[in-house]
């Protein structure tokens, strides 16, 4: 059972502008997800979906940011990241979050399958200003 | 000991990133027939590219016929890993070589399902000894290459676990 689960993560933001940043991205949300007494599972996923979305900003977007954060509600505490930038934004949204979908010559799976690994997913975009993507996922408690 | 651990290491992958001043080194081990790559470190995506060259180097190289990549210390496989994994066993296979995947964590084979990924083409299964004895089923070895092969699989067993 976690025993760190009463950690809380202070809000951090981490500039995605290089490749290399990605990992980094993905450290600083294994940690985050550690210290919160996530299962392994869960770090797993949040890693995971970190690689994926700050993977679309540097090759979409060429740089933006990814906001970590812990949010809270009545009963429930969760992990909170916000992927952003300044980008060409994403023309058909709806088309985007479909399995195998692609414009870059990659899977397809980066936005239907972060969705599929956190429990709440919102993406907006506006073409020419740009798109944020915001994920969390809840502790179980 | 030595005796035990016929290993040669046949190429080092060093990815050096100017910026981090950072260096990455992927080993490939070649054993017998087959090429090992023990990963053990979180890969940026420069390094995964280069191990997928470096790699088909080695098997142009060597004429080796198996690879096997033991991923037991990869937290974590996006579908950028994924892909890699796929295309290297998709180019393996067109040189005549067979790749298997081993060690994967649960956690990472639960967030590959869940994100869709597939590993076409990959055969995957639980740890080196299985991965050795699979590529071993696949093609008959000669006398000198079964018992490397042998060897290279107690090796690894010990030395890649994790406590």
């Amino acid at each position: 059972m976690p025993t760190k689960g009463l950690a809380s993560v202070e809000s951090r933001s981490i500039a995605l502008e290089r490749e290399t940043d990605i990992a980094v991205a993905r450290n600083e949300v294994r940690a985050a997800a550690v210290r919160m007494g996530f299962s392994i599972v869960d770090q797993t996923r949040l890693t995971t979906v970190a690689s994926e979305l700050a993977r679309n900003i540097i090759k979409y977007a060429v740089r933006g940011r990814v906001i970590i954060g812990m949010v809270q509600d009545a009963s429930r505490r969760g992990l909170r990241l916000i992927f952003e930038d300044n980008g060409p934004g994403i023309a058909n949204t709806e088309l985007a979050m479909r399995d195998g979908f692609t414009t870059g010559g990659g899977l397809g799976k980066g936005l239907p399958g972060s969705r599929r690994l956190v429990d709440d997913f919102k993406l907006e975009s506006t073409p020419d200003i740009g798109t944020r993507v915001t994920v969390v996922r809840w502790l179980i408690s | 000991m030595s005796d035990e651990y016929k290993f040669l290491y046949s190429s080092f992958i060093t990815h050096h990133s100017s910026l981090l001043f950072m260096v990455i080194k992927i080993p490939i081990l070649k054993v017998g027939r087959v090429l090992i790559v023990p990963i053990q470190v979180d890969m940026d995506d420069a390094t995964v590219l280069q191990l997928q060259d470096s790699i088909l180097n080695e098997l142009e190289r060597t004429g080796a016929r198996g690879v096997l990549i033991d991923i037991s210390l990869l937290e974590m496989v996006d579908s950028f890993i994924g892909r890699m994994l796929s295309d290297i066993a998709a180019m393996a296979r067109i040189m005549d070589a067979r790749t298997v995947v081993v060690g994967m964590q649960p956690a990472v084979a639960i967030t590959l399902v869940e994100l869709g990924l597939e590993l076409g083409g990959v055969d995957t299964v639980l740890n080196v000894d299985e991965g050795i004895k699979l590529l071993r089923g696949e093609f008959v070895l000669d006398g000198d290459d079964a018992a490397n092969a042998n060897e290279g699989f107690s090796f690894s067993g010990e030395s890649f676990h994790r406590s």
